[in-house]
């Protein structure tokens, strides 16, 4: 596959983090000319992903998020978001809609949100070295609304 | 990210606005919660006309102030949400016990 732009973002594991993290990668998806729709799906994965790191990776403690961001040919965008953190120990149990080992106010969609607003999620973790979330997202931009 | 609040008899308005994320609710929660407090009110009415960005961290807000209203006996109206905010809220099964406003 070849890759026609890539962005590589490292940055503290901090919430205050989340809103610029989301914008810098829809700011690539940009460059592809993406309907409104698909820039908030853009923006809404990897905000899940990104929020993931910060509360259940490093569980709010210090630690960095790795991001790298490609456009590819057939107008396909790539994210793959990599923390150090602790790991899923079960990733298809994480993905349960609604499974959530973050307390009260978590919701447990964040895995549900990122596979229904991409076209493709790959998951892979290992324990105590951190986990990888690969969103792949078509963007077919405002040509397929047209006649 | 403001938070506006406004009362009328024993309904609370709380319009919110601009990004709603892991970082913001934290901040939202902690308001919202404070005036539940003080006014004890029968509705708690959410607006999210001005909201332009929200992830699964909304619902997480939305499902809290539900357990958080209802010690009040006060039930939860969500009102006014564009279109990228209703995906994700209806993604998530609220409207089964908390009611959904068009305006």
């Amino acid at each position: 596959m070849k890759v026609l732009n890539e962005v590589k973002i490292t940055a503290d594991a901090k919430s205050v983090n989340e809103s610029y993290l989301r914008v810098a990668v829809a700011s690539l998806a940009a460059q592809l000319d993406p309907t409104v729709e698909e820039l908030s799906d853009i923006k809404t994965a990897v905000s899940e992903a990104v929020t993931n790191c910060i509360v259940h990776a490093y569980k709010m403690r210090t630690g960095k998020i790795y991001i790298t961001a490609r456009l590819c040919e057939n107008q396909l965008m790539i994210i793959k978001i990599r923390d150090t953190g602790v790991g899923i120990p079960d990733i298809q149990k994480a993905r349960e809609p609604l499974f959530t080992t973050g307390g009260d106010d978590r919701s447990g969609l964040g895995f549900s949100v990122m596979e229904c607003f991409s076209d493709k999620l790959k998951v892979t973790s290992k324990e105590g070295k951190g986990t990888t979330v690969t969103i792949y997202k078509r963007i077919r931009g405002k040509s397929v609304n047209e006649p | 990210m403001q938070v506006l609040f406004r009362t009328e008899k024993e309904k609370l308005t709380v319009y919110l606005s601009g990004d709603i994320d892991h970082h913001t609710s934290a901040q939202i929660r902690q308001s919202v919660d404070e005036q539940l407090q003080k006014f004890m009110p029968k509705e708690l009415r959410l607006d999210f006309r001005d909201v332009h960005f929200m992830d699964s961290s909304g619902v997480g807000l939305v499902m809290g102030r539900y357990k958080a209203a209802s010690v009040y006996g006060c039930k939860v109206v969500v009102c006014s949400m564009p279109d990228n905010v209703a995906r994700i809220m209806k993604m998530s099964g609220l409207s089964k016990i908390i009611t959904f406003d068009e305006d």
